[in-house]
């Protein structure tokens, strides 16, 4: 038997830049991630709106044309649809932070997330209320 | 060639290995422990156990009715001073390794819960869901890392025993992942390397079970004691052999045959029990050996049920409902359903006996030490004996933390008692030896014999002849089987000539092992001319306590036959009598 | 009993001879009931005894046997062939270095595991003679989901963090330090917080949540990582803005 050390593990490279694309768990979680560049920009963009307020009253009809431009209208529609996706899917993985036991059972994934989901909605309407839309 | 300087070397890390090296350093800080095994001690067979671990801790119980079970459950060949030692540390050992972390399942108020098992007169199994044997490994593997003084090698596989002097001295070892022979230079060596029962083909136990420390004591001198008891469960998968848990029929599963009926009682084990309510010790919480032996009868007399895989009998769980089923027997819903396609909340599971432990083993006395100064041995490679002709379920649990920690407290003492000096020369010349054994292996060309020929045709005649009824002319035939078997086995032409994990030759150093081992098993089952416990022989079906209230000893020869001697077995209190597992007994 | 050809691509790397990996395949007739481990065996056994890989329990508690089977990690002897097209790609476990052939090099894990104090440092020592510490049902749910897990590192193959930053301490051994947080029985959680509440413990995670999916134990690493987080950031908070709070 030899008496040297004849090992030489061998390394499999990950690539840091396409390590994604390999798997679909993987792209459904960078997807997710990706939500926030948009939520960022719409951010941006809310921002901005505060901005021309102040500017005054012709600063801000500029702007709300600018919101009805088609080219705008398709990224606030991209925008309210990753927003639903990334609320979704944090509303959904949430009860594994925050796990219940009451006696000796676990209040079940469905309710805690179902919590959210109703509280969610209430403050929409609240929001919608306040906003004027009825 | 690599010398490595330890004080005490363990040869396995499984419960009873991690449970000595625990008991090691606790015992005396100053000690240098070695830790070898041939896989990462999470990986070792004490994680398939599911059932229990048997320890005095009712209020109704008493160590008398645990020994009494104990010692007529063994048929009387166990050695009664050390099964009044087991009984009588078992609840402390189990206690120890609750406050380890053992998450031990509950009564409502929090104390530790127990169930039924084979062959128990009072509930005393403790148990952690199914998975018992999971649960103490992982606890025990874990409790492990507090101390650094535990040195671990993990992988690595033992060869031979270092003898000299009347003494072991220490063991040679293959580092698996780079092939290097390496030497430790031991004080005391522990071996804690579990049984063989892959020497069969149908078994419960995974694939790391060939006797490896077995053959490492009998080939150093030391005899292989009661080698021919050999326990079938009674209830595994047909196909796999996969394990399911005698707590089914503790929790009230039952066994049925082609005709629906519970065949048990027509084998002394009845009158039937309510459906769900199983009485201890009668019907199917009889012990292991005779439930097994029930259906080799229903067997001949065409009452199994006959599937793809071989005859079977009926496990039937069903009336215990999907909450009694997911709460204590999850684990056995899973391995139903995954490898047979059987749900066992809605199906009955087809289940046959399975080869799945060996009484047998290296002889130790109650202090764990073998005849061998300086080597000890613990567990399922052990026989102390407390297990006699047959072992009672969750017994082994608690043997191998009971006797893992005795070996422990006799190597540290053997250790602390005098500086025993090392012939350097005489032991450099027998480990080169060691290594040149291996190496004659290795390089040999020209092989005629292959591995997996000569393991098919060892489980073939185990199986055919050294089942679980046996005869004089079957017996006879797996004797020369395998004396041909061991003198064809140095023609074996290894494939891998590579020296990083090369599992081709590991598979060949066990098979070596497994011959040497199932030698010992097959020659001890001819010379006992009796049928006691697991032992049955159809053409001697009396025990007889005249000639045979004894343990088989075998001695090692290489080439000849192993010579088969006797010694007593210790009785104190309980005399040899009937075992009565019918519920017509007060 | 049918019996179906299926074609076994295995990947094979020998350090003696290879300086790279590279890809053998063989011809396995397979039974319906099969797993990929039983194919795996039938090749040792029957065509190729140069083959190296672990295995031992064939019943999903040992955690030897993990491997990429068509490039999902699992353990052998729970892939069942009835699953798979004729075709089955194995590799060994991703994010570990190759040994030999489906054998990788695991002392990272194992050092990892051994980092975090995953035993039970007793909140009140007790001695042995006054029985067990009381642990009721309720108490023994809170973690026993976390005790399941077999050391089997296929949640370490599927998370990318830990294929991308080796130095992450990763799901399996957070999530044991986790399980004895939970044990009502323990005192140590400030002692494993040091470690595992390290940036290369949990805050590494970004809930990716592919442990999880491919645990086979249902041990669900994740969400015991997401708690770890919860409870980290409670301690920080306290410490720093509750200062009373500490002695």
């Amino acid at each position: 038997m030899a008496e040297q050390v004849n090992r030489k593990p061998y390394v499999r490279e990950v690539s840091p830049t396409r390590w994604f694309l390999r798997d679909r768990r993987y792209m459904r979680y960078m997807a997710r991630e990706v939500t926030c560049l948009f939520i960022g920009a719409y951010t941006l963009m809310l921002l901005v709106g505060i901005a021309r307020l102040a500017q005054g009253p012709a600063a801000y009809e500029a702007f709300l044309a600018a919101l009805r431009e088609p080219a705008s209208i398709v990224f606030q529609v991209l925008t309210l649809g990753f927003a639903l996706y990334h609320t979704t899917t944090w509303f959904n993985v949430t009860p594994k932070a925050l796990p219940l036991q009451i006696g000796e059972e676990f209040v079940p994934g469905g309710a805690v997330a179902g919590a959210h989901y109703v509280l969610w909605a209430l403050i929409s309407v609240v929001i919608l209320f306040l906003a004027g839309v009825f | 060639m690599e010398i490595i300087q330890t004080d005490v070397a363990i040869i396995g890390a499984g419960g009873a290995g991690l449970r000595a090296a625990i008991g090691l350093v606790e015992a005396d800080p100053r000690l240098r422990v070695a830790l070898i095994s041939k896989v990462y001690p999470m990986r070792s067979h004490t994680c398939a156990a599911e059932g229990g671990a048997a320890g005095v801790v009712k209020g109704d119980d008493s160590l008398q009715h645990h020994f009494h079970d104990t010692v007529g459950g063994g048929d009387w060949l166990s050695d009664q001073d050390a099964v009044e030692y087991f009984v009588r540390e078992a609840p402390g050992e189990l206690t120890q390794l609750e406050h380890w972390g053992c998450p031990w399942s509950r009564e409502p108020n929090g104390s530790v819960a127990v169930r039924p098992f084979g062959g128990m007169k009072i509930q005393r199994t403790w148990f952690a869901a199914d998975k018992s044997g999971f649960h103490i490994l992982h606890t025990l593997f874990q409790t492990s890392l507090k101390y650094p003084a535990i040195e671990r090698y993990d992988e690595y596989y033992a060869t031979d025993l270092l003898v000299d002097d009347g003494r072991c001295q220490g063991l040679m070892a293959i580092e698996m992942r780079s092939g290097r022979i390496v030497r430790f230079n031991a004080k005391a060596v522990i071996i804690a390397t579990g049984g063989a029962g892959r020497m069969f083909p149908f078994t419960t136990n995974g694939a790391i079970k060939t006797g490896d420390g077995m053959a490492l004591a009998y080939r150093a001198g030391v005899p292989l004691k009661d080698m021919e008891f050999v326990q079938y469960h009674p209830t595994g998968l047909p196909n796999t052999g996969i394990l399911l848990t005698e707590a089914c029929r503790g929790e009230g599963g039952v066994l049925v045959n082609k005709h629906g009926r519970r065949y048990l009682q027509d084998y002394d084990m009845g009158p039937e029990t309510p459906l769900g309510h199983p009485v201890l010790k009668t019907m199917e919480l009889g012990p292991r050996d005779r439930v097994s032996q029930a259906f080799y009868h229903e067997q001949q007399k065409g009452n199994t049920i006959s599937t793809p895989w071989g005859d079977c009998t009926l496990l039937d769980m069903r009336h215990l409902g999907q909450k009694v089923i997911d709460e204590r027997l999850p684990f056995v819903r899973e391995l139903s359903t995954s490898y047979l396609s059987v749900d066992p909340v809605t199906d009955p599971v087809p289940v046959r006996p399975v080869v799945h432990y060996m009484m047998g083993g290296i002889h130790t006395n109650s202090k764990a030490a073998t005849p061998l100064a300086g080597l000890f041995a613990a567990g399922e490679c052990a026989c102390v004996s407390i297990n006699g002709a047959n072992r009672l379920g969750s017994n082994s649990l608690t043997e191998i933390v009971v006797f893992g920690k005795r070996a422990a407290l006799s190597a540290a003492e053997y250790v602390s008692s005098g500086s025993r000096r090392g012939n350097e020369a005489a032991l450099a010349a027998k480990a080169v030896q060691s290594q040149a054994r291996i190496r004659s292996l290795f390089e040999k060309t020209n092989g005629t014999e292959t591995i997996a020929g000569l393991r098919g045709e060892m489980m073939q005649t185990m199986e055919k002849n050294a089942g679980i009824y046996r005869t004089a002319e079957g017996l006879q035939e797996a004797c020369a089987k395998l004396s041909e078997l061991r003198s064809r086995y140095p023609n074996i032409g290894l494939h891998d000539k590579t020296n990083v994990y090369n599992t081709d030759l590991l598979q060949a150093l066990e098979l070596g092992c497994m011959l040497d081992c199932a030698e010992a098993v097959a020659r001890g089952a001819l010379e006992r001319k009796e049928s006691r416990g697991a032992h049955q022989r159809l053409d001697f079906t009396a025990r007889d306590d005249v000639k045979y209230l004894k343990h088989t000893m075998a001695y090692y020869h290489p080439k000849e036959p192993a010579r088969i001697d006797y010694l007593d077995v210790v009785i104190t209190t309980s005399k040899p009598g009937v075992r009565d597992y019918s519920g017509a007994k007060k | 009993m049918s019996e179906r050809l299926m074609q076994l691509e295995v990947l094979r790397y020998n350090p003696e001879s290879d300086g790279e990996t590279r890809f053998q395949s063989y011809e396995v007739p397979c039974r319906d009931e099969w797993v990929v481990l039983d194919a795996l065996n039938y090749v040792k056994e029957h065509l190729d005894p140069t083959l190296s890989y672990r295995w031992s329990c064939h019943m999903a508690v040992c955690g030897s046997c993990g491997m990429m089977v068509n490039g999902e990690p699992k353990l052998a002897c729970k892939a069942f062939v009835r699953d798979y097209p004729e075709h089955i790609r194995i590799e060994p476990l991703a994010h570990f270095p190759v040994e030999r052939d489906l054998v990788t090099v695991i002392e990272d894990f194992v050092s990892k595991l051994a980092s975090v104090k995953p035993y039970l440092i007793p909140k009140k020592e007790q001695p042995l003679s006054s029985g067990e510490y009381l642990q009721t049902p309720a108490q023994l749910k809170k973690y026993k989901q976390y005790t399941l897990c077999i050391n089997c590192m296929l949640c370490y193959s599927a998370c990318p963090e830990y294929g991308l930053i080796p130095a992450f301490i990763g799901p399996a051994a957070i999530t044991l330090a986790h399980r004895y947080n939970q044990d009502s029985r323990d005192g140590g959680r400030n002692e494993r917080q040091e470690v595992i509440a390290q940036q290369v413990g949990v805050w590494e995670c970004n809930f990716v949540g592919a442990c999880s999916e491919v645990c086979p134990k249902h041990v669900d690493p994740a969400s015991a990582l997401q708690q770890v987080k919860v409870a980290s950031t409670m301690d920080w908070y306290k410490e720093h803005l509750m200062p009373w709070l500490n002695k």
